[in-house]
C-alpha cells in the first residue's frame, strides 16, 4: 500500500489528475456494484453482479437518445465536467475549499438540470436534491475548516502528509462528515432526490426527464462523485495509508448498512437534523480546537 | 456488443388489471425469486425502461396512457403482455369498454399467459423479451449504416 | 486635484441641466450620453493616473465653501421640516431639529476657528469606488432613460417628473463622488445628508401612500443615523481638535473611539444593516434605476466605505467585535429570509443586506486578509448585484409581476435577458464567479480570526445557494412550442447598460488578479505595512475554471442546440397521461394544466420571526458597542 502512495506522490500534477480521471470511474463503478450486492445479500437475495452497474452504463449508452428539450443535457455535460474536476483537483492535491466549491457549482448545474425540463416530477426532484445541498454545505465547509485548524494548511497534499491522524483531532468533525455523508451517497434516510437503483422518488426524481446517454453520464458523475467522497474520507486517516483504505472502505460500508436500516426521512427533518447534528458535532470541535490553539 | 440482455429495465404498468399479475411481477422481485440477480430493476419511468410489462386488458381509458408511455421509452423497446388478460382479454373480452388484450393497442413481443402469470413464467418472459431486445438493437444498428 | 473637484462638480452641473432643460427634447438624451461616457472614462483616468502613486492629499481652504455648505445644509433642513409636516410625519421634524442644532452650534463656536489641512484626497480605495459609482452610475443612468417613458405608461396615475428624476440621480452621484473623495469629515457629512435627501425623494418619487410611508421610514433612520454621525465629529473636534479623515486614523484609540463608532453606526444605517434593515426592504417600491442605484450599489456602498474606513480606528476592541457580530447576524438573518421570499426584490434586497452584512463583518475583524475580501466584496458585488435589478425591472414590465413565480419560461420569453440575468446571478453565488472567490477569501480571513464567524458564513453561504439555484432554475426551465418572445420591446438603452454591466461582471471576474494586485494590495500595503500573500496556484485554478466555464458553456449550447441533430423528442412524463406538455388528462376526463412552484418554506423562514429575532439581537450588539465606547 505504501508502494502505490510513493509511486502516487511522485507523480506530477497531471499525471495524478490523469490517475483520477482515468481509474475513477472503475473504482467508483465497483464501489456501486458492491453497493448493490451487499444491499442484496442484506436483504437475503442473491443480487446482481458486481460488475452490473458497467453493463447497466454500457446499455444506457446503447439507448436511443431522446429529449425532452434539447438543451437539457448541457447541463449534465457541465455536471460531469466539474465533477470530474473536482475530483482531479482534490486528487492532485490542490486547496480544499476550491474542490468543494467546485463540486457546488457541480451540484447546481445538475440542479438546473432538473429545473430546466418542467415536468412535475423532476421540479421537485431538483427541489429537493437542493435543500440537501442547503442541509450538506455548512458542515462540507466546516470539514475544510477543520483541516485547516489542525494542520494549518488547505491544500489536500499537505493534509494528507500530516504526522498524525487527522480523526484524533477531529471526531466531531468526523461524526458529522458521516452524517451528510450519507446525503452526499443518496442512501437512505437522505435519499429524498433521486434514489438509486431500486427505490423509487417521485418516479425517478432528478433523472425522470434523462435517459440513455445523458442517464449513463449521470451515473458515471456518480460514481466520480463517490470516490472522491471516499477520498474526503481517507484524508481523516491519511497518516496510515493501510488504515486509511481500509477505513475509508469501511465508511462506504457502513453507509450502505445505513441505508438498509433506515427509511426516509421528510426533507424538514433532513434539513433540520443535518444542520442540527453540523452544529453540534461540527461547531463545538472547530471551537475546541480554537481554543487550544 | 450488445449489453441489453446483462441488464434490462422494466416498466410495469397496470391497464386495469385484477392486480393478480402485478403482484406477481413484484414478487418476482423478492428474494425468493430475485429478479435482479440478473440485473434487472423495475423502474417507475418509462423513459428509463427497456421492457414495458402490461398487465390487464386494457380498457377505452388506458389506451392512451399505454401508448403514451410507450411512445416515451427509447428504442430499442420490448413490450411483454403478462397475464392472459393482456394476451387476449380473457373472460372480459366481451365487455364494453374492454379492448382485449395489449396487442390492440401496441405491438407486443412476448406474451405470458397465466392467471394469475406464475413468477417462473415471469421471468422466462422477461429473459426470452432480453433476446428480442438484442435482436432489436442489432437490426437498429444494420438498418442506420 | 482638479480631477476630483471636475467629478464632484460636473455631475451637479448635469443635474441642474436636467432640471432646467424642457423634457422630451433629444438634446436631453445626447447630454446624458455625453455626461454618463464623461463619468466613465474620468474615473478611469484617476486610477491610470495614480496607478503607481500613494495616497495624495489636497487642499481647498475656502471659508466661502464652508459657507456654502452650511448654507445648503440649513436649506435642506428647512425642505425636510417643511415635507414632513406637509405629510404630518414629526419624527424626521425632531431629527432635523436636533441635527441642525448641535451643527450649526458647532459652526458658530468651535467652526469658525477650525483648520483643515487637506479637505480632499484620493488613494485606492477611493479610486475603486469612484469607478463603481462612475461605471456603474452611468451606466445606470444610461439605463433610466429607457426605463423611465416605460414606467410612466404603466403607471398612468404617477405624474411624470422624470426631469426632477434625472435631477436628483446626478445630484446623487455627485454627493457619492463628493463621499470617497473628501477628507474633510465635515465635507463627508455635508454629502452624507445629501445622499439621505436624494434617497428619501426617490424613494417616494411615487408619490402614492406605500412609496410616501418607504420614503420617510427611510429619511428617519437615516437622519437618525445622520444625527449620530453628527455628535460623533463634533465630540471628536472639541476633544481633539481633528476633523480629518486621516488624522483621525493617526490618533490614540482611547481617545477617538466614540466618534469611531459614532460614524460606524452612521454607516450601519446606511448599510441597512440589522437592525435597520427595514428601510432598504421598503425601499423597493421606487422605481428601479433607484433600486439599482442607491440601495444595490453605491449608496449602501458608502455606508461600508465609511465603516471601512474607519475600521482601523475600532481594531482589536470590543467594539469591533460588536461591529463583526452585527455585520455577521445580518448576513446570516437576511440570507434565511430570502428563502422564504417570493417578491423578485425584495429577495435582491435581502441579498444586498447580507452580503453587505459581510463586508461589515470583515471591516470588525480588521486583519489584511479580511480587508482585502471586503474589497473584493465591494466590487463583485456592486456589479452583479446592479445587473440583477436592472433585469427584474424590465421583468416586471414585460410579465406584469414582480413575483418569482411567474417567471417561468422566461428563458423562452425573453432569452438574451435570461442570459444576462444568469451572468448575474452566476456572479452572485456561483464558483468560479466574483461572489464565491469572495467567499473563499472571507472563509480563510475569518478562520484565522474567529470561527464563530466562519461557520456563520458557511451556514449563510448554504442558504445563499438555496434561494438563488430556486430562481435560476425558475427562469431557465424550457416548455417546447410556447409563447411569443417579447424581446423586442426592451428599450435600446436597456439593452446597453445590460451588455455593459454584464461584460463588466465577467470582466471583473478575469481581471481579478489584476484588480488584486494592482489596487488592493497597494491599498493593504499603506494601511498594513504587508500585503497578504498570494496563493498564485489558487488563482490559476480559478482562472481555468471561469476560462473553461466560459468556453464549455456555450460550446455545449451550441452543439446541442444547433449541431446535434441525433435526438427525438418525447413528451415530459406526465403519468401517462398527456394532454400535451404541460396538461394533463384528470379525474373526470379534465383537463388539468401543471404548475411548477418553488419551496419557500414560510413556516421556518418566515420573515417576521426571523426578523424579529434578528432585530432584537443586533439592538442588543448595537448597546454593547455604544456602551463599551463611551466607558
Amino acid at each position: 500500500m505504501t508502494s502505490i502512495i510513493e509511486i502516487y506522490q511522485s507523480l506530477g500534477l497531471f499525471g495524478r489528475m490523469a490517475v483520477f480521471v482515468v481509474m475513477a470511474p472503475f473504482i467508483g463503478g465497483i464501489l456501486a456494484g458492491l453497493d448493490r450486492k451487499l444491499t442484496a445479500r442484506m436483504q437475503g437475495r442473491v443480487g446482481p453482479p458486481i460488475r452490473q452497474p458497467f453493463f447497466d452504463a454500457l446499455k444506457l449508452f446503447q439507448k436511443e437518445r431522446i429529449v425532452v428539450n434539447k438543451f437539457q443535457n448541457v447541463y449534465i455535460v457541465l455536471f460531469c465536467v466539474f465533477t470530474i474536476f473536482s475530483g482531479a483537483l482534490f486528487f492532485a492535491g490542490a486547496d480544499i475549499l476550491l474542490t468543494v466549491f467546485s463540486l457546488a457549482l457541480a451540484g447546481t448545474f445538475f440542479i438546473l438540470g432538473g429545473f430546466c425540463v418542467g415536468s412535475p416530477y423532476s421540479h421537485l426532484g431538483a427541489e429537493r436534491e437542493l435543500i440537501q445541498m442547503m442541509a450538506y454545505e455548512p458542515m462540507v465547509i466546516l470539514v475544510a475548516m477543520g483541516m485547516y485548524q489542525v494542520t494549518g494548511s488547505f491544500k489536500v497534499a499537505e493534509i494528507a502528509q500530516y504526522h498524525a491522524p487527522l480523526i484524533l483531532y477531529l471526531p466531531g468533525v468526523f461524526a458529522g462528515f458521516l452524517y451528510i455523508l450519507t446525503i452526499k451517497f443518496r442512501k437512505s434516510p437522505f435519499d429524498l432526490a433521486i434514489s438509486h437503483h431500486a427505490h423509487q422518488e417521485i418516479v425517478r426524481g432528478l433523472t425522470t426527464e434523462f435517459s440513455g446517454p445523458a442517464l449513463a453520464v449521470i451515473e458515471i458523475t456518480h460514481w466520480y462523485e463517490n470516490v472522491l467522497l471516499v477520498g474526503m474520507v481517507y484524508l481523516f486517516f491519511a497518516a496510515n495509508p493501510w488504515v486509511g483504505f481500509i477505513l475509508a472502505l469501511g465508511t462506504y460500508f457502513f453507509e450502505i448498512f445505513i441505508d438498509n436500516n433506515y427509511a426516509r426521512f421528510k426533507w424538514q427533518l433532513t434539513l433540520f437534523s443535518s444542520w442540527l447534528f453540523t452544529a453540534v458535532a461540527g461547531v463545538s470541535n472547530i471551537i475546541v480546537l480554537y481554543a487550544i490553539r | 456488443m450488445s449489453w441489453f440482455k446483462r441488464s434490462p429495465w422494466v416498466l410495469h404498468y397496470n391497464a386495469t388489471s385484477c392486480n393478480g399479475c402485478d403482484i406477481e411481477v413484484f414478487a418476482s422481485l423478492t428474494p425468493m425469486y430475485d429478479l435482479e440477480r440478473f440485473g434487472i430493476i423495475s423502474t417507475g419511468n418509462p423513459k428509463h425502461a427497456d421492457i414495458l410489462a402490461i398487465t390487464g386488458s386494457v380498457n377505452v381509458k388506458s389506451e392512451q396512457v399505454v401508448k403514451n408511455i410507450y411512445d416515451q421509452m427509447p428504442n430499442p423497446k420490448v413490450v411483454m403482455a403478462v397475464g392472459i388478460c393482456a394476451t387476449s382479454g380473457c373472460v372480459f373480452q366481451d365487455c364494453y369498454n374492454v379492448l382485449g388484450g395489449v396487442d390492440k393497442v401496441l405491438p407486443v413481443d412476448v406474451y405470458v399467459p397465466g392467471c394469475a402469470a406464475r413468477p417462473e413464467s415471469i421471468i422466462d418472459g422477461v429473459l426470452k423479451a432480453c433476446e428480442i431486445l438484442q435482436e432489436k438493437h442489432a437490426r437498429q444498428k444494420k438498418e442506420k449504416r | 486635484m482638479k480631477a476630483l473637484i471636475f467629478l464632484i462638480v460636473f455631475p451637479l452641473g448635469i443635474a441642474v441641466l436636467a432640471a432646467v432643460l424642457p423634457p422630451k427634447i433629444r438634446l436631453r438624451r445626447a447630454i446624458a450620453v455625453i455626461a454618463n461616457i464623461t463619468l466613465c472614462v474620468v474615473p478611469i483616468y484617476l486610477l491610470v493616473t495614480y496607478l503607481d502613486k500613494g495616497p495624495a492629499f489636497f487642499q481647498l481652504e475656502s471659508h466661502v465653501i464652508n459657507i456654502f455648505m452650511l448654507a445648503i445644509e440649513v436649506f435642506i433642513a428647512g425642505f425636510i421640516v417643511y415635507i414632513s409636516i406637509r405629510a404630518k410625519r414629526y419624527l424626521p421634524v425632531l431629527l432635523v431639529a436636533v441635527q441642525s442644532l448641535i451643527m450649526l452650534t458647532f459652526e458658530f463656536t468651535s467652526g469658525s476657528t477650525m483648520q483643515i489641512e487637506h479637505s480632499l484626497f484620493v488613494d485606492k480605495f477611493s479610486i475603486i469606488m469612484a469607478l463603481i459609482v462612475g461605471i456603474i452610475g452611468s451606466a445606470i443612468c444610461l439605463y433610466a432613460i429607457g426605463y423611465i417613458p416605460e414606467y410612466h405608461e404603466h403607471h398612468k396615475e404617477v405624474k411624470d417628473r422624470s426631469r426632477y428624476f434625472a435631477f436628483l440621480l446626478y445630484l446623487f452621484l455627485s454627493a457619492m463622488f463628493g463621499i470617497v473623495f473628501s477628507n474633510s469629515l465635515m465635507w463627508i457629512y455635508f454629502f452624507w445628508e445629501i445622499t439621505t435627501i436624494c434617497s428619501a425623494l426617490l424613494i417616494g418619487y411615487r408619490n402614492d401612500k406605500q412609496s410616501v410611508e418607504s420614503s420617510f421610514r427611510a429619511l428617519n433612520m437615516n437622519l437618525l443615523g445622520g444625527v449620530v454621525f453628527a455628535v460623533g465629529i463634533v465630540y471628536l473636534h472639541n476633544s481633539t481638535h481633528v476633523m480629518e479623515l486621516d488624522k483621525l486614523l493617526r490618533l490614540d484609540q482611547s481617545i477617538v473611539l466614540l466618534p469611531a463608532v459614532c460614524i460606524a453606526f452612521a454607516g450601519l444605517v446606511k448599510a441597512a444593516q440589522l437592525p435597520f434593515s427595514s428601510w432598504l426592504t421598503g425601499a423597493m417600491v421606487a422605481p428601479t434605476p433607484v433600486s439599482a442605484l442607491l440601495h444595490s450599489s453605491t449608496m449602501v456602498k458608502a455606508g461600508v466605505y465609511i465603516i471601512l474606513r474607519m475600521s482601523p480606528v475600532l481594531e482589536n476592541t470590543a467594539a469591533a467585535k460588536m461591529l463583526m457580530l452585527i455585520g455577521g447576524v445580518s448576513f446570516l438573518v437576511t440570507a434565511l429570509i430570502a428563502i422564504s421570499q417570493n417578491n423578485a426584490k425584495k429577495v435582491l434586497a435581502y441579498s444586498t443586506i447580507s452580503n453587505l452584512g459581510l463586508i461589515v463583518a470583515c471591516a470588525g475583524i480588521n486583519t489584511q486578509a479580511a480587508v482585502w475580501s471586503a474589497l473584493l466584496l465591494i466590487i463583485f458585488h456592486a456589479v452583479a448585484k446592479s445587473l440583477l435589478f436592472l433585469c427584474v425591472g424590465i421583468i416586471e414590465y414585460k410579465l406584469g409581476s414582480r413575483d418569482i413565480e411567474d417567471m417561468d419560461y422566461l428563458i423562452m420569453r425573453l432569452p438574451k435577458l435570461t442570459a444576462v440575468m444568469m451572468i448575474g446571478m452566476a456572479g452572485m453565488f456561483i464558483a468560479p464567479f466574483g461572489m464565491i472567490i469572495s467567499k473563499f477569501v472571507t472563509l480563510k480571513a475569518f478562520i484565522d480570526a474567529n470561527p464563530g464567524m466562519a461557520i456563520i458564513l458557511a451556514y449563510g453561504s448554504a442558504a445563499t445557494v438555496f434561494f438563488w439555484t430556486k430562481w435560476m432554475g425558475k427562469i431557465i426551465s424550457i416548455q417546447h412550442g410556447v409563447t411569443e418572445v417579447m424581446e423586442h420591446l426592451v428599450s435600446r438603452w436597456e439593452w446597453i447598460t445590460l451588455y455593459i454591466l454584464a461584460v463588466a461582471t465577467v470582466f471583473v471576474c478575469l481581471a481579478f488578479p489584476f484588480i488584486s494586485f494592482g489596487l488592493i494590495d497597494p491599498y493593504l500595503l499603506e494601511k498594513f505595512g504587508t500585503i497578504p500573500v498570494a496563493d498564485t496556484f489558487n488563482f490559476i485554478i480559478v482562472f481555468i475554471t471561469i476560462l473553461g466555464l466560459l468556453i464549455i458553456l456555450p460550446l455545449c449550447l451550441l452543439y446541442f442546440g444547433f449541431v446535434n441533430k441525433n435526438y427525438k423528442r418525447v413528451g415530459t412524463y406526465l403519468g401517462g397521461g398527456n394532454i400535451d406538455n404541460v396538461t394533463f388528462e384528470g379525474a373526470m376526463a379534465s383537463s388539468q394544466p401543471i404548475g411548477l412552484r418553488n419551496y419557500y418554506m414560510e413556516k421556518y423562514f418566515g420573515e417576521t420571526r426571523l426578523l424579529n429575532a434578528g432585530v432584537f439581537v443586533a439592538v442588543t450588539l448595537l448597546f454593547i458597542m455604544f456602551g463599551v465606547a463611551v466607558l
